[in-house]
């Protein structure tokens, strides 16, 4: 709550400066005229209230981070911790139950313990949040007193405030190679501390899979992280069994859509379409666990499989596909559209009928784009968590049979960081390791999918 | 030139072209399948959510009549106005007066079928409404789940027995259930929710929203409107057309890694939540940006500029207000993913069981996808109406949220 009072804080000073730098920018220009104003008032104003703000809502940011960790130094610093429990998690459980009573999160504590503690935290968050507010007040004031001297009526405001605004908009946009640097960097870093335990030959060819979080962490068994079956379980799922439903119907909708239909269907059946598109996994997981699953189940067994399972790779994939339908098909709706009308034209000036133009002209001109949607399509699937969590099944099956269980890199993902297992426990790490390859597949499918669709643009453009 | 036979004459080409029209034919036929397909889907799920989550709105309920103020139970107005009425009225024995009363009108079996928390709606209903204390007052309080299972003909074949005995007499019936939208999360399926899961789903979603939607903005305008073209551009459009198709489940592995790493004290908590989210919704609202600002015909920039407007002037005076729309649309359409979004959020740990809405950004929540994700894994059957129940609502607002898209984008766009 504190830190929201801060950013409040940096926010009212900001507003308050905005309007005394603009009754002064007004004032100037009562007295000189208003050519000799380099900048307008307003630009004073914003000039006043960005060096208010800025410097204060960052050091509000840090403190965020900092002030927790001082809260707990100065608590340990206190008579009551000589009685805490050297390391591990008593030590924690103690001290996070005692921080959430103080801070109002909880009523009472379940381990008496941590009773000495409710009084050190709630004094040590008081102290120190009143110390944050001091120095966002300090800094505001003095950045904003700074900023307010300096203003004159030949004072170029504008063209200082314009500055900030672009370097604004430049760091704006440099977040997003701060997401992807971050996603790589943590990925990396938490894959090699794996890669120190397990070697990484028996973790990309192995062909067991068997993690046991409650193992002793310091001497894993590298054979029991084998990802093999994992790998087949995404690749049959995602790649195999979800584009055989999603590759025809989605093609064939969108050929339907564009060639066939009157603009009436049309204007019905894309919006559901789109519909289908967005209707959460997790509802798409709970319709194959609840409803496809049961009922391949049985079909299985009236064929006479009798040992289908009733989770099973086909279910899951299945609806996977399903999922996919639309979005294969709004990709190859987007490259047939991309096809020059002429070459159709000419197609059927010659006599050919429409669904032999659609097979011997169009799809062939329209395929590096089809293709590249397909691509992308094998990468939503393989990164797909919730149909495969709540239908495929646990247990790793290296097999051939889309009856059986089968399991999938975002299953165990999911399975090994929802788990009871420690942060430091390999079979908890090989999470971020399979979280890499993932990304990495994923960014490769994209990467060269991206660039056969630009390709595919310029060539009839 | 005049003995030229005419090929149409010809009965082989009437067969070929009968065989080709034949093929026209099945080819149509093929398309039309799928749509037909694809959209027979659509409409059985969404029937089969709504078929099982009808009755998941509803709960089996028993009629008891209680006389609080005859029990010997002191209340007024006052009294129960306070913050501490439940617990005043439980420390009362407000309990023992339900289970009696109920024992009285429903008979030793059927008292015992009472859920054990119905005590809790007395009081509920109680403080509403004090004038129910002072006469006697049918109440209308939840079976246990088995009682509820046995009215639709499910579990054990006793309570099937004392379920027909107890629905003929009258007492026992299936009512709407209006605490559903307002309890959180429970053990028993009589008893859950969804008000917790849909305040954290909110909550988080006002945190996506504002991280996602101003860093979007802005870098999509830096990118359209000033960027210069260098290496450096590229890199930042590869990397966002990149995190647009990055799995979500990726997203959750940098939150734990970064954001827990940062604020451990924030586990599970919609501030955690709501950044990653915002992370993936990023690159959506910036390709959507980037195309609603390229949309805004050049004349507009050139006038501006002609009339003496500095770039930045140009843009946030002209351009963007003209964009704006469009990329409101892309945000919505952003928005309406992540709140649909459950494996990311699994990861960062907002999976625990909450019992209470979240009075903040910083407590511990859940979300409404993941609420569903939980419920569906609970063995008593009784969740998996009330799963349904959830789903719709989710739904209801994503097709709200898609539904203003749709209707900024036809009452807004703009043909130049």
């Amino acid at each position: 709550m504190s830190s929201i009072t801060l950013f409040l804080i940096a926010i009212g000073l900001g507003l308050a400066g905005w309007l005394a730098a603009r009754a002064k920018a007004w004032s100037f220009q009562q007295e000189t005229s208003a050519k000799q104003m380099a900048a307008r008032p307003n630009y004073h104003a914003w000039y006043v209230a960005l060096w208010i703000t800025i410097p204060a809502i960052l050091f509000a940011l840090v403190w965020t981070i900092v002030a927790p960790q001082l809260v707990l130094q100065s608590v340990l610093a206190s008579e009551a911790a000589a009685s805490l429990p050297e390391f591990g998690f008593q030590r924690q459980a103690i001290l996070s139950e005692a921080q959430a009573v103080a801070s109002g999160n909880a009523s009472s504590v379940f381990n008496p313990a941590a009773n000495d503690f409710i009084e050190p935290f709630r004094e040590a968050t008081s102290r120190y949040g009143l110390i944050g507010i001091a120095i966002t007040a300090i800094i505001a004031f003095g950045c904003g007193l700074a900023a307010f001297l300096r203003l004159r009526p030949d004072f170029t405001a504008r063209t200082r405030v314009e500055r900030t605004v672009m370097f604004i908009l430049l760091l704006a946009s440099l977040v997003a190679i701060l997401t992807t640097f971050g996603i790589f960097a943590s990925l990396v870093f938490e894959t090699f501390r794996f890669f120190g335990m397990v070697n990484p030959i028996d973790f990309l060819f192995g062909t067991f899979w068997g993690p046991d979080p409650m193992s002793n962490a310091e001497n894993p068994d590298s054979s029991r992280y084998g990802a093999i079956p994992l790998f087949w379980g995404t690749i049959y799922i995602g790649a195999i069994i979800a584009m055989i439903v999603a590759i025809p119907l989605g093609l064939m909708s969108a050929i339907y859509l564009t060639q066939y239909a009157n603009p009436k269907v049309r204007a019905w059946v894309k919006p559901a379409l789109e519909i289908l598109a967005g209707v959460p996994t997790v509802v798409y997981g709970y319709f194959a666990a609840l409803t496809v699953a049961p009922a391949i189940r049985d079909l299985a067994f009236s064929v006479g499989f009798t040992n289908a399972s009733s989770e099973s790779a086909l279910a899951a994939g299945l609806v996977m596909g399903v999922m996919i339908i639309p979005f294969v098909s709004s990709m190859a709706d987007d490259s047939i559209a991309a096809v020059p009308s002429a070459m159709r034209d000419g197609s059927l000036a010659m006599g050919a009928t429409t669904s032999e133009t659609i097979r011997k002209v169009l799809v062939p001109a329209a395929l590096p784009g089809i293709v590249a949607g397909v691509m992308l399509a094998i990468s939503r699937a393989i990164g797909e968590t919730m149909i495969v969590v709540m239908a495929a099944g646990a247990a790793a099956n290296l097999t051939g049979n889309p009856l059986e269980a089968m399991t999938t890199v975002t299953f165990q993902i999911v399975a090994m960081l929802t788990g009871e297992g420690s942060f430091d426990h390999p079979a908890t790490l090989s999470a971020f390791a399979l979280g890499f390859v993932l990304f990495l597949v994923t960014l490769g499918l994209n990467f060269v999918a991206l660039r056969v669709v630009k390709r595919f643009r310029e060539a009839y453009e | 030139m005049s003995n030229i036979i005419t090929p149409t004459r010809s009965d082989e080409f009437a067969k070929r072209l009968k065989k080709r029209y034949a093929a026209e034919r099945r080819f149509k036929l093929a398309g039309l399948s799928a749509i037909v397909f694809s959209v027979g889907v659509l409409i059985f799920l969404l029937s089969s959510m709504t078929f099982n989550g009808i009755s998941g709105f509803q709960r089996a309920e028993l009629a008891v009549p209680i006389n609080v103020a005859e029990a010997g139970i002191a209340t007024n107005a006052e009294q129960l106005s306070l913050g501490s009425a439940v617990q005043g009225l439980q420390a009362q024995g407000l309990a023992d007066v339900v289970q009696f009363a109920a024992v009285q009108s429903l008979g030793e079996e059927g008292a015992a079928e009472l859920s054990t928390q119905a005590w809790r709606d007395v009081a509920s209903d109680l403080i509403a409404n004090p004038s129910l204390a002072q006469r006697s007052h049918t109440f209308n309080l939840p079976a246990s789940a088995d009682l509820a299972a046995g009215l639709n003909n499910e579990g054990s074949p006793e309570l099937q027995v004392l379920a027909d005995r107890l629905e003929s007499d009258g007492v026992l019936s299936e009512n709407f259930d209006f605490g559903f939208l307002q309890r959180s999360d429970a053990t028993d399926p009589q008893l859950v929710g969804i008000w917790g899961a849909l305040k954290g789903s909110i909550l988080t979603m006002i945190v996506t929203l504002l991280m996602a939607f101003p860093i979007g903005v802005l870098a999509a305008l830096y990118l359209e409107e000033y960027a210069p073209k260098n290496r450096w551009t590229d890199v930042i459009e590869v990397s966002i057309n990149n995190l647009a198709a990055v799995p979500s489940i990726i997203f959750g592995l940098l939150g734990l890694a970064v954001f827990l790493w940062l604020f451990p004290n924030f586990r599970s908590a919609p501030l955690i939540g709501g950044m990653t989210l915002a992370l993936m919704t990023m690159p959506v609202i910036v390709i959507s940006g980037r195309n609603a600002i390229k949309a805004v015909p050049p004349s507009i920039r050139d006038g501006a500029l002609a009339v003496g407007a500095s770039p930045i002037q140009v843009v946030f005076h002209h351009v963007l207000p003209l964009a704006l729309p469009g990329i409101l649309t892309g945000t919505i359409i952003g928005m309406a993913r992540a709140l649909g979004e459950t494996a990311p959020l699994l990861m960062i740990g907002m999976r625990a069981f909450v019992a209470t809405p979240p009075d903040g950004f910083t407590a511990p929540a859940t979300v409404l996808p993941v609420q569903i994700f939980l419920w569906s894994d609970e063995i008593d059957r009784g969740f998996v109406e009330r799963t349904s129940a959830a789903i719709i609502v989710l739904l209801l607002f994503l097709l709200l949220m898609n539904g203003l898209a749709i209707y900024l984008r036809n009452k807004f766009e703009k043909t130049w």
